[in-house]
């Protein structure tokens, strides 16, 4: 049986360029993964801030040893976020489209198809890979049954799913942060730094539901998809992804690799992660077919 | 050239009323998960919509059948057999938004006009350039995303026709990118074709009023003798930062008719009402209403003429122009 892949994804929130190189050194040097995600996919006003940094983390990731993906913006619209996608495709690493507005950039080579583009079918995965498409993150909401069916029918195509992190859930062309402060989207202050895990939004009796980062809505509850090596193998699953936060990313990766290896079991995964400091309550709902709020059970 | 009203119709009734009312196009889904409207009680079985084009077509009307959910994997036959029944039955396009189904109909209908549904939130002329070259894509209904003079770009980079919402309900997420209903219920518009499904809605009261919840989320609360909104998820009161608010949209509806004439302008060749679950009643008189304020702006009519034909509209609800102009964002 191959090695089952371990991807760090995108980090999803606006963090500061320090703060990134900060985390990015520290994942290139300790973090148990194999493939690193780059680039701003949310939020296109924030590409400037970051433009500057990617390709020095590029150097430093690779130099690690770390395969590099460029991930491109989700919800691409105005002329230069439309720009930074081709721009993203060009560099030469392998990119990740996050929306098909990226298609004819990745036409005629190798690329990666990520969470934010609907592949609900094998018609749909095959089309794109039959464009290129080598590996697809699931969307995640997709029903466990229809992941094996589709990875099942494309054996060639490495398929992936979205295992730890706040699920993200939703884009809009509204800037929620922004419209909390009393704020526009186009006077924004970029408000959404404070919330380097996003924003708590809870119901009016309390419950914790969501959260809100810029753009894009969250779940407040954690991903976190913890199957076994075997199970994986069943669905045709080969890699899994983690999703940045301010938790210790390096000790998720490890208990995660860990888990992988066959090393350490579901419930000693799920301890684990519990220790650590998270932004909300551990869920699964998507991959056991309930509603993704759905908490972790323990047993 | 004259904007073509393209109206709901979530029943054989609702269509016949819509298209006596003076709609151009009609748009409408069978009865199961192929179409963004799977609610009980409403939608067209085969036969239906063979006597429902019937009767558009006696009247100068078109249909375009909505086939714009994402298949399902291993079963794709419910949305081969849409197809194929919206062609048996003379249907003037097909509203798609998956790969899938983009590609089964260019390969197998070649005859059928191809839309592209709001679910595929196609916003760039990349995007949309795709979808024309690789699928025969002839129409695009535009994402609730861009402004109308990002609109009107849009439409001088692309050759494709656009069709934006006018009027109905509003989703501030963008369309086809959403799983807040299935992270609270586990159904969604691209997994099952409904949102907020009813059959998760309770509503309870209790000493301080009314809660309605959505599989046990709190949506909202109203106070004693208030009426209870319906708990569609994106238009509930949250809070964040500890602020109370309708954090992602207040419960308002759609109006863009202030923006026909820029709709116009921006070079968007149909208008779209939402709307296919109301009854006949509804649509009649918001079609009757829209009918005329278009032919007003044809006919050289002012805003105003336009404002006052459409007055009737305004009252009750609350309503937004929603992402055509920049500060809702």
């Amino acid at each position: 049986m191959t090695k089952t892949g371990l991807t760090l994804g995108p980090v999803l929130f606006n963090w500061s360029p320090d703060r990134l190189r900060d985390f990015y050194a520290r994942i290139a040097d300790e973090a148990d993964v194999d493939r690193v995600h780059l680039g701003e996919v949310v939020c296109g006003k924030r590409q400037p801030f970051t433009d500057g940094l990617w390709p020095e983390l590029i150097e430093r990731l690779q130099s690690a040893g770390k395969e590099v993906v460029l991930s491109t913006l989700a919800l691409p619209y105005n002329p230069r976020e439309r720009a930074s996608v081709v721009d993203f495709c060009k560099v030469g690493e392998l990119a990740e489209i996050n929306d098909l507005t990226a298609l004819p950039s990745v036409a005629g080579k190798p690329f990666l198809v990520g969470p934010f583009v609907n592949v609900y079918n094998e018609g749909a995965a095959r089309f794109l890979a039959g464009r290129g498409a080598t590996g697809i993150c699931l969307p995640v909401e997709l029903p466990i049954a229809s992941v094996a069916i589709i990875a099942g029918a494309l054996p060639d195509v490495e398929f992936e799913l979205f295992a730890f992190g706040r699920l993200p859930l939703a884009l809009s062309g509204r800037c929620y942060h922004a419209r909390l402060h009393g704020l526009h989207k186009d006077g924004c202050q970029f408000v959404c730094d404070r919330d380097p895990d996003g924003l708590s939004v809870d119901t009016l009796d309390g419950q914790q539901f969501l959260a809100i980062n810029g753009i894009q809505t969250l779940s407040n509850g954690v991903e976190a998809f913890c199957p076994t090596p075997e199970k994986l193998a069943e669905l045709g699953v080969r890699r899994l992804r983690l999703s940045p936060h301010t938790v210790d990313m390096v000790a998720v990766s490890r208990v995660y690799r860990a888990l992988l290896d066959g090393k350490a079991s579901r419930g000693e995964t799920l301890a684990a992660l519990k220790g650590l400091n998270l932004p909300g309550e551990l869920v699964d709902g998507f991959t056991r077919g309930q509603p993704g709020s759905a908490r972790v059970e323990m047993a | 050239m004259s904007l073509e009203l393209v109206c709901p119709a979530g029943t054989p009734s609702a269509l016949r009323a819509a298209v006596e009312a003076g709609a151009h196009s009609v748009y409408c889904g069978f009865r199961d998960e192929t179409n963004a409207r799977n609610f009980p009680g409403l939608n067209f079985s085969p036969d239906e919509m063979i006597e429902g084009v019937r009767f558009a077509h006696a009247h100068g009307a078109k249909v375009l059948v909505a086939i714009n959910t994402f298949a399902k994997a291993g079963a794709m036959d419910a949305w081969k057999a849409a197809l194929a029944n919206a062609e048996k039955a003379g249907a003037d396009a097909v509203i798609l938004a998956d790969l899938a189904v983009l590609d089964h109909a260019a390969t197998h209908h070649p005859n059928l006009r191809l839309h592209l549904s709001v679910q595929a939130a196609a916003a760039t002329p990349e995007a949309i350039a795709f979808y024309a070259d690789t699928f025969g894509v002839k129409r695009v209904v535009m994402p609730r995303v861009l402004s109308v003079e990002e609109i009107a770009k849009l439409n001088a980079a692309i050759d494709v026709e656009t069709e934006a919402f006018v009027f109905g309900g509003l989703c501030p997420m963008t369309e086809g990118r959403c799983s807040l209903s299935s992270y609270a219920t586990g159904k969604s518009p691209n997994l099952t074709g409904v949102c907020s499904p009813p059959e998760h809605v309770a509503y309870s009261e209790d000493r301080n009023g009314t809660a309605t919840r959505l599989n046990g989320f709190t949506i909202d609360r109203f106070g004693a003798g208030e009426q209870a909104g319906y708990p569609t998820l994106c238009k509930g009161r949250f809070v964040a930062g500890g602020k109370t608010s309708y954090l992602f949209e207040d419960p308002v509806s759609l109006n863009a008719a202030s923006l026909i004439a820029a709709f116009a302008k921006a070079g968007i060749t149909a208008l779209k009402i939402e709307g296919r679950q109301r009854g006949k009643g509804y649509v009649t008189e918001v079609v009757r209403t829209f009918r005329a304020a278009v032919d007003a702006i044809d006919a050289g009519g002012t805003e105003v003429e336009v404002g006052r034909l459409l007055a009737g509209l305004v009252e009750g609800g609350r309503q937004t122009s929603g992402a055509y102009k920049k500060t809702w964002r």
